[in-house]
Formats: structure tokens, C-alpha cells, sequence
């Protein structure tokens, strides 16, 4: 850690964890629910479970994503934060903002758009948290110096908070409703997320690889610009079936097609770096989880997301457990694990210590990324029977999931594998540092070239 | 990446194409918007009913259990076509009367079956949803769902 006040980022990687620790259990939960459908079924129904474990996700990734973004960019721009008691009145209005609406959840206080749930004056906080943010590090970085990283981390974090504000517009006509909460849930995810996620990864490949910094800017621009070029006409895939023109079937599947290519260049890039490099960074886990990630958000995001894109596959797929598959893999691989990554690499410099429980943390890595495997299998397998059975037969419904049953069993065992797995990285991240680690000559000896 | 390919090249196409390709989205959910009002969905049935029940749709989280043309949670069916399943298209008042008794029903406490809550809407409540549901079920979705079964 070279600047003091990149400090900010430890409440917010605490914050994230601990809403991280939130999604799993009632994720758990709603996958008990599948099963054993009377558990909680009055005191705490499915939607509301759904809920919570859908938006303590979001809320958490985007808390990741300001701690990190106030961790690597001191680094970048080479000063220290523009002022960091902000940040910390930001982390308490954000963290008080997210509980808040999940104690509403619990009783019935929300405002009923999937993913937008929060009410309204929790929707106006979040934007004023974001303000409050982007007026920080934007004035950190003008003040410092620019780098390719520090630009597109700044132009997607923008275009979160900007994209975020059609969440206002809810108009009566549903189609208009769902082509505009698309503005916000698409563009976000298959959009300026993946800025955020990519110059993450870029800044992690420069600290790890040693990998020279002109070529992986090269990298980035290329990177963001496929995710950009393919992913915002890719909207398209959503606006197949929902009262929206029959001319987005082919935008919709040729480029969404394309979009699997900036998470094919992300491999690459990543692998590239890592072999190219050839500095032995003692971070194994940070760089494992790095490489990780981009693998995942290929095959989550990419392979997954290109499977029931085409609009005479996604006629049948669509809404059914294969989108459920997709889902889960493509945020875990794309999102959880950036953070985790970015984790990983930070905690050691941010408590002043050489890279400690190693080992765990790399179990933690197999555990979770394999139990979302199986998890993701079991959904698509799931899901291939539910598309015969309901869509090309004609079975109703319910009579369907209760052929499909052992497949949500099989979920319930991978998510409990991630939940062990999860309890691990804590404990490999949070949990006492050995003392052959806390020798402060090993963190300072691995200052990266540049 | 060859030397040709300079990082001042790659800046320049990531910003001019991402402007290109962000316009041309615009443009066409400009055009969207027009056709969903004039062709897409039936704007002159859109009652005053439909639009409480819409209400009622988000003030109970249904999104979150069910799908409605395929978006949503995938626990519970799908309910854009289900005014046709219940055969609203040719009998409303029937179609209208189920949907009153099912609602009034809930939860069916049957164990092993997944339990929809009670929502103790009011008769109002009950009619406007109907209406919500069956404005949904015009919705001109290029025939999905493959089946009537959602």
C-alpha cells in the first residue's frame, strides 16, 4: 500500500463481505424452499427471499466495486484520495441504505420491480451515495495521473449511476415498463459492468504479472470496446417477446453472439499476462482467483449466455431454469469473482502483512467455483427437461417442476458446498494473520514495476 | 497484439465506436417506443383498472415467484397468457371468477406443493389485477409462449 488513504477501501470490503455472507444463507434458503416447498412459506415467502438474495448481491458487488475503486486508484493516479472522511460518511449512508431495505423486506416494504425493489427514497439515496463517490474519485483522478485503468474504471462507475436513474421511470404500459428496466438491469450487467470488471482485472494483471503497462492498456481498450460494441445492441436478446419490434430477433442474436467475444479476449489476456510476466508474485490465491474469473465469466457469461441467446433457441429457453443456469454462473464468474480477486490481492497490503493463509484460500477458490459448477449443471439439465416437457409438449407447469425435483436437490447440495467454501474465504481473509506473515520486508519488497 | 495496432488506435475505436454503437441503441428503442404504444400493446385499453392492477402486481412482489412474458423468478407459471389459460378470452366473467376464488384460496396448505401466499386483496383489488393480467394477454409477444402452458 503506497497512499494512506486507500485505507477507505477496508469498510467497504468488510460491508461487502458481510452482505456477501447475507446472500449465500437466504440463497440456501430459497433453494431449501425448492424442496422442502411448506419451509417458511408464511413467515417468510419465496418472493421475499428472492428479494433479499437478489439485491444483497447487487448491493454487495457495487460496495466491492467502491472499495476497489478507492483502493487502485491512489495507486493510479498517483495521490492520495481527494478526501477520504467522505468516503467514510459514503460507507454509512450505503451501508444503512442496504439494511434498511432488507429489515422493509422482511416486512413487506418494497416497491415490487424485480431487481428494483428498493423504495423510493432508498433508490435517491443510492444515487446521492453515488454522487457523493463519483465526485471523490473523479476529483482524485483529475487532480493526478490519468492512466487507461483509471479512465475506464471512472467512464463504467459513471455509467452505473447514470444508467441507474431509469429506475425512476416506471410507466403504466408494462412493455414500456420492461423495455426501459432493461436500460438499467442490461446495460449495467452485459454493459458498464463489465468496464469496472475489466480494468480490475487489467490493474491486477500489472500489480501480479509485472506484465508492461502500455501492452495490457492495449489489452483493456480492446477488451472494453468488444464488451461495448457487442453488448449494447445485444439488448436486443431481451426484447424478443415483450410487445417490442420483430426486427430485434436478428439484431438481438447476431450481437449478442458477439458478446461472448470480449469474455473469450479476457482468457486470453489474463493467460497471456500471466505466462508473458514471468515475475512470481507471492499472491498465488489473488492470482488464481484473477485468472479464475475471467475463465468463469467466459463459460458463465460468454458460453451460457450464447446458449439460449439466439431467438429461435431463447423462444423456447426463455424464463425457464436454463436462464436460471446462466445467471448464477455468469455473476459468480464475472462479478463475485473480481471482487474476491481483488480482495484477495488488497487484504494482505491493507493490514500491512506479507500474503498469509495461502493454501485456504485457494481451497476456498475450488469449493466455491466447483459448487457453482455442479449448481450450474443442475440448472441447465433442469432446465433442457423443463423446455421439452412444458414448451415443446405442452405439460403444465407445476406437474413439470415436480418431474424436475431431483435436479433442485443436487442445487441445494452444490449451494451448500459454495456456503462452505464462502466460510472459508472469510476465515482465509478476515481470520488472524500468522506470525511468519506479519513481516512488513516481504509486503514492501513486492512493489511492482510499472 | 502487433506493434501496428498502437494503444492511441485502440483508445480511438473504443471511444468512436462505443459513441456509434450507444446512438443506433437509442435510435432503436426510440423507434421501440413508438411501435409499443401504436402496435405493439392495445394503448387505448389501457384502463384506469389496468393500471391499479398493475400496482397490485408490484405491491405484492408477483415478479418474484412467478414469470410474466418470461421475466421474473422461474418458482411459479408463467402469468402473461394465463387469462387465456383460464379461458378468458372467451368467457372473462368466468376467467374473472376463477381467478377470485384461487386468490381467495391461498395458501393450500397441501404439504410438498409450493404454497403461494395469502394476499388478502380486496374485491377491487382482485378485478383490477384481472384486468392487468388480461390488457397483458393482448400484448403482441411474436407468439410466445410456444405453448399454452407457459
Amino acid at each position: 500500500m503506497k497512499y494512506e488513504s486507500q485505507k477507505v477501501a477496508l469498510p467497504y470490503f468488510y460491508g461487502a463481505l458481510a452482505l456477501f455472507g447475507v446472500q449465500l444463507l437466504v440463497g440456501l434458503l430459497a433453494g431449501t424452499v425448492y424442496v422442502l416447498p411448506n419451509v417458511l412459506s408464511e413467515l417468510l415467502p419465496f418472493n421475499i427471499l428472492r428479494m433479499i438474495h437478489t439485491n444483497a448481491l447487487i448491493v454487495w458487488l457495487l460496495m466491492g466495486f467502491f472499495g476497489a475503486a478507492y483502493y487502485l486508484i491512489p495507486e493510479e493516479a498517483e495521490r492520495e484520495l481527494h478526501s477520504p472522511k467522505l468516503a467514510y460518511i459514503q460507507f454509512g449512508l450505503f451501508m444503512f441504505g442496504a439494511l434498511a431495505a432488507v429489515v422493509g423486506y422482511v416486512f413487506r416494504i418494497h416497491e415490487g420491480r424485480e431487481f428494483l425493489e428498493q423504495p423510493t427514497w432508498i433508490k435517491v439515496a443510492i444515487v446521492v451515495v453515488a454522487l457523493m463517490f463519483l465526485y471523490n474519485i473523479s476529483m482524485t483522478v483529475l487532480k493526478g495521473r490519468r492512466t487507461v485503468i483509471t479512465n475506464i474504471l471512472v467512464m463504467g462507475l459513471w455509467g452505473i449511476a447514470i444508467f441507474f436513474l431509469f429506475s425512476f421511470y416506471n410507466p403504466t404500459n408494462l412493455a414500456l415498463d420492461k423495455m426501459y428496466w432493461w436500460y438499467v438491469v442490461h446495460l449495467w450487467v452485459e454493459g458498464v459492468w463489465e468496464l469496472v470488471m475489466a480494468s480490475i482485472l487489467a490493474f491486477l494483471m500489472i500489480k501480479m504479472t509485472g506484465v508492461d503497462r502500455e501492452i495490457v492498456e492495449k489489452w483493456l481498450y480492446a477488451i472494453v470496446g468488444l464488451a461495448l460494441f457487442s453488448g449494447l445492441l445485444g439488448t436486443g436478446h431481451h426484447y424478443y417477446w415483450i410487445g417490442t419490434p420483430g426486427y430485434w430477433q436478428w439484431i438481438g442474436s447476431l450481437f449478442s453472439t458477439l458478446e461472448v467475444a470480449p469474455f473469450f479476449f479476457m482468457v486470453v489476456f489474463a493467460v497471456k499476462m500471466v505466462l508473458k510476466g514471468g515475475r512470481d508474485h507471492p499472491n498465488k490465491a489473488a492470482l488464481l482467483w484473477s485468472v479464475g474469473c475471467a475463465v468463469t465469466a467466459f463459460f458463465g457469461a460468454g458460453v451460457w449466455g450464447f446458449l439460449h441467446t439466439l431467438s429461435w433457441v431463447n423462444y423456447y429457453t426463455h424464463g425457464t431454469q436454463v436462464t436460471a443456469a446462466h445467471g448464477h454462473l455468469a455473476f459468480f464468474g464475472a462479478y463475485v469473482m473480481i471482487n474476491l480477486a481483488i480482495f484477495s490481492y488488497a487484504m494482505p497490503h491493507l493490514r500491512g502483512v506479507a500474503p498469509y493463509h495461502q493454501t485456504l484460500n485457494k481451497a476456498s477458490f475450488w469449493l466455491m467455483t466447483g459448487g457453482m459448477t455442479v449448481m450450474t449443471f443442475a440448472l441447465t439439465f433442469a432446465g433442457v427437461v423443463q423446455v421439452h416437457l412444458q414448451r415443446v409438449m405442452g405439460m403444465d407447469y407445476m406437474t413439470v417442476q415436480a418431474e424436475i425435483a431431483p435436479f433442485y436437490w443436487v442445487r441445494l447440495a452444490a449451494g451448500a458446498a459454495v456456503f462452505i467454501g464462502a466460510a472459508l474465504y472469510l476465515y482465509a481473509l478476515l481470520g488472524p494473520v500468522p506470525a511468519s506473515r506479519k513481516t512488513t520486508g516481504i509486503g514492501a519488497a513486492v512493489q511492482p514495476a510499472e | 497484439m502487433t506493434e501496428r495496432f498502437t494503444k492511441a488506435a485502440a483508445r480511438n475505436i473504443f471511444y468512436g465506436g462505443s459513441l456509434f454503437f450507444f446512438a443506433a441503441f437509442v435510435s432503436l428503442t426510440a423507434a421501440s417506443h413508438i411501435y409499443v404504444v401504436n402496435t405493439g400493446t392495445d394503448s387505448k385499453g389501457l384502463t384506469d383498472s389496468v393500471a391499479r392492477g398493475k400496482h397490485v402486481w408490484e405491491k405484492n412482489s408477483c415478479i418474484n415467484c412467478h414469470t410474466l412474458l418470461g421475466e421474473g423468478a422461474y418458482f411459479a407459471p408463467e402469468l402473461g397468457n394465463v387469462w387465456i389459460r383460464y379461458g378468458g378470452d372467451k368467457d372473462p366473467e368466468g376467467a374473472r371468477a376463477a381467478l377470485a376464488g384461487w386468490m381467495a384460496a391461498q395458501p393450500s396448505g397441501i404439504e410438498g406443493r409450493r404454497q403461494m401466499p395469502q394476499f388478502h386483496l380486496t374485491e377491487q383489488e382482485v378485478n383490477d389485477l384481472a384486468a392487468f393480467l388480461e390488457w397483458t394477454s393482448r400484448i403482441n409477444t411474436q407468439n410466445w409462449p410456444p405453448k399454452i402452458s407457459g
